[in-house]
């Protein structure tokens, strides 16, 4: 039995270190997912922090995908916010139109999902082939720019359907011409209203899971590690072989597709989608959450998504002092993560080490 | 058999001719040695003949093939690997998956089977594993196989990188001052090492080194450039005789 339990103690130990991360990061989503729901259901969770569920899911997608263009592909991206808004427009335009024929919610939404992602990662692959060409500073200043573009063009979108079919305008909803009995659908700066509210927690955790996974399994596949060669020296990348090109609008449409899965339950979490929620403060906001949580780390980036979605509303009893305290969390979180001395203090003051310690300590007494 | 003849190759940067009328014929399975004073355009043959920079003029034919002009991925599929002068590393990956990207070509699976862990992402990973632990045995590599590569001591990452250029299965390899800051001993160590790899890989070898023991070693030609012209071509003991070399290069 002894022997038996020891067997089993070095198998676990011998499993491979990022497999070890990999339940470790969905464990903690598991564990906060079930504590969530029991606090939910004895009603002892506040009306605020209930509100904030879904957000948190969906922020923490758009981390963790900003993070496989910044952190694991290495380029700066200003317009992730872009991609979100695609996702959330086409999910909604679709959910929109098709209640009333796919009376199933569950496939609906899911449909809604793939349709959000497949629109947003066609998008991905479209701006990728223009504007990852360029590096560093420029690539930040036309991903900002591509961002922006699509955040104001679909803020002059008119679309409706009726039984002719769908009737599109970039005027006013008159010019629409719909026949009596149409429906305009996307009312230009207005966006989409009274879109089917689908989005709950649990499919939000849901598809944070497998956005990890996504990403995850990438990273640790043949794709993934040409995306990191490129990353850390794209001269010896391409003198192995690896078509730098194609693994770069590879990552950058994966980027933007779950992107816009994170859009489509955004957009089913709330009564209306307008397109200028989807600006450039929204991409430096996800930029921030990924650099905080470190670059190429999954799990930091969900955890800064989770922290910096709650504590705003959180200060909001400071009022105008809010955002203040804000930046300063920032900075604190930013020296804690990265200063040299805080990384040796939290080398020195580890759990594991604690633990080793006080087993030590029992087994002598 | 001639594995690469390059005739003619010549490129300026504005006024200068960087390199002038390159010609050069390497036998299959030769190792031929390419020195030279500093700035004498030893480097800019290797960025010639892996596509980094357009020749003005002349053509490279590899094993039959003319791969002239040719961008440096096509020309690394052809069969030309190469390391660099200063180290180029993939340095936040692991040693193992430094050599796996270098078998990136010759073990293909797609990004979906990847994703989503089909079969077919198990038997490629399977087999890239084996191949690549092959190559790290060769280079004494293997039990720092999962260290960070930039953890390594210089001289294991200087042949890590050769490793790398070996996993991607070349007809002929550029190793660029493979021996730079290294101590002799390593320097012995790793020209053991280059005569190992040429026997279990058949691989020709065109090396740019200025340490003279090592080219006097194990070359078994040598050319000499200066100001991107050749020098002198030939038989080490000729090559190295030759009172031009010795005043340009070698001194007296």
């Amino acid at each position: 039995m002894k022997n038996q339990v020891l067997n089993l103690k070095t198998r676990v130990m011998n499993i491979n270190k990022s497999t070890r991360s990999n339940a470790v990061t969905i464990g903690g989503i598991l564990i906060a997912y079930v504590v969530c729901t029991a606090l939910i259901n004895s009603g002892n969770m506040s009306n605020l922090l209930r509100n904030l569920l879904v957000a948190m899911c969906y922020y923490s997608i758009m981390a963790v995908s900003l993070n496989l263009t910044v952190g694991i592909l290495g380029q700066l991206s200003l317009g992730h916010a872009g991609f979100m808004c695609i996702g959330a427009f086409t999910g909604a335009f679709f959910s929109k139109i098709t209640v009333n024929t796919i009376n199933n919610t569950f496939i609906r939404f899911t449909l809604a999902i793939l349709i959000g992602a497949v629109a947003a990662g066609l998008f991905g692959i479209f701006i990728g082939v223009v504007v990852l060409r360029l590096k560093g500073d420029y690539l930040a200043i036309v991903t900002l720019a591509f961002g922006e573009i699509i955040k104001n063009v679909l803020n002059v979108f008119y679309i409706g359907y009726d039984s002719k079919g769908i009737h599109f305008s970039m005027k006013d909803t008159a010019s629409l011409n719909l026949e009596e009995g149409g429906m305009v659908v996307v009312k230009g700066a207005q966006g989409i209203s009274g879109t089917p509210r689908n989005s709950t927690f649990t499919i939000g955790v849901i598809l944070l899971i497998i956005t990890y996974l996504i990403i995850v399994n990438l990273v640790n596949s043949r794709s993934g590690r040409a995306i990191m060669a490129i990353r850390d020296n794209h001269i010896a990348a391409e003198s192995v072989g690896i078509d730098i090109t194609k693994y770069k609008i590879l990552a950058f449409s994966i980027s933007a597709a779950l992107a816009g899965v994170a859009g489509v339950l955004y957009s089913h979490n709330i009564a209306t989608v307008q397109s200028t929620k989807f600006g450039y403060n929204t991409s430096i906001l996800i930029l921030v959450f990924v650099v905080l949580g470190g670059m190429g780390n999954l799990r930091g980036s969900i955890i800064a998504a989770i922290i910096l979605t709650v504590l705003p509303e959180y200060l909001r009893f400071m009022q105008d002092y809010r955002m203040l305290i804000y930046a300063i969390v920032l900075i604190v979180m930013m020296i804690f993560n990265w200063g040299p001395a805080c990384i040796n203090w939290r080398k020195n003051h580890s759990l594991k080490d604690l633990t080793k310690k006080l087993m030590k300590a029992k087994k002598e007494a | 058999m001639e594995m690469l003849s390059v005739k003619n190759l010549s490129i300026s940067f504005g006024g200068l001719h960087a390199v002038d009328s390159f010609s050069i014929t390497i036998n299959k399975g030769e190792l031929y040695g390419l020195i030279g004073p500093n700035g004498a355009g030893k480097t800019t043959v290797f960025n010639l003949l892996t596509g980094v920079y357009k020749p003005d003029m002349g053509q490279v034919i590899l094993d039959g093939e003319n791969i002239t002009g040719r961008s440096t991925i096509e020309i690394n599929k052809a069969g030309v690997a190469r390391t660099f002068q200063n180290i180029r590393l993939f340095k936040n990956m692991s040693v193992l998956d430094n050599v796996k990207c270098g078998l990136h070509n010759d073990n293909k699976y797609s990004t979906f089977a990847g994703i989503f862990r089909l079969p077919s992402y198990f038997k490629t990973e399977k087999r890239m594993n084996e191949q690549a632990y092959e190559i790290l045995e060769v280079f004494g590599l293997e039990k720092e196989a999962k260290i960070l590569s930039s953890n390594l001591p210089y001289g294991k990452q200087r042949k890590l990188e050769i490793a790398r250029a070996l996993a991607t299965n070349p007809k002929l390899l550029l190793l660029d001052e493979p021996a730079a800051g290294m101590n002799p001993s390593e320097t012995e160590e790793l020209m053991e090492t280059i005569n190992l790899v040429r026997k279990q890989y058949d691989v020709t070898i065109l090396l740019i080194e200025h340490d003279m023991k090592l080219v006097a070693g194990i070359c078994e030609k040598i050319f000499v450039l200066n100001f991107g012209i050749e020098l002198a071509n030939g038989l080490p003991q000729d090559v190295l005789n030759n009172p031009e070399v010795i005043k340009a290069y070698l001194g007296e």
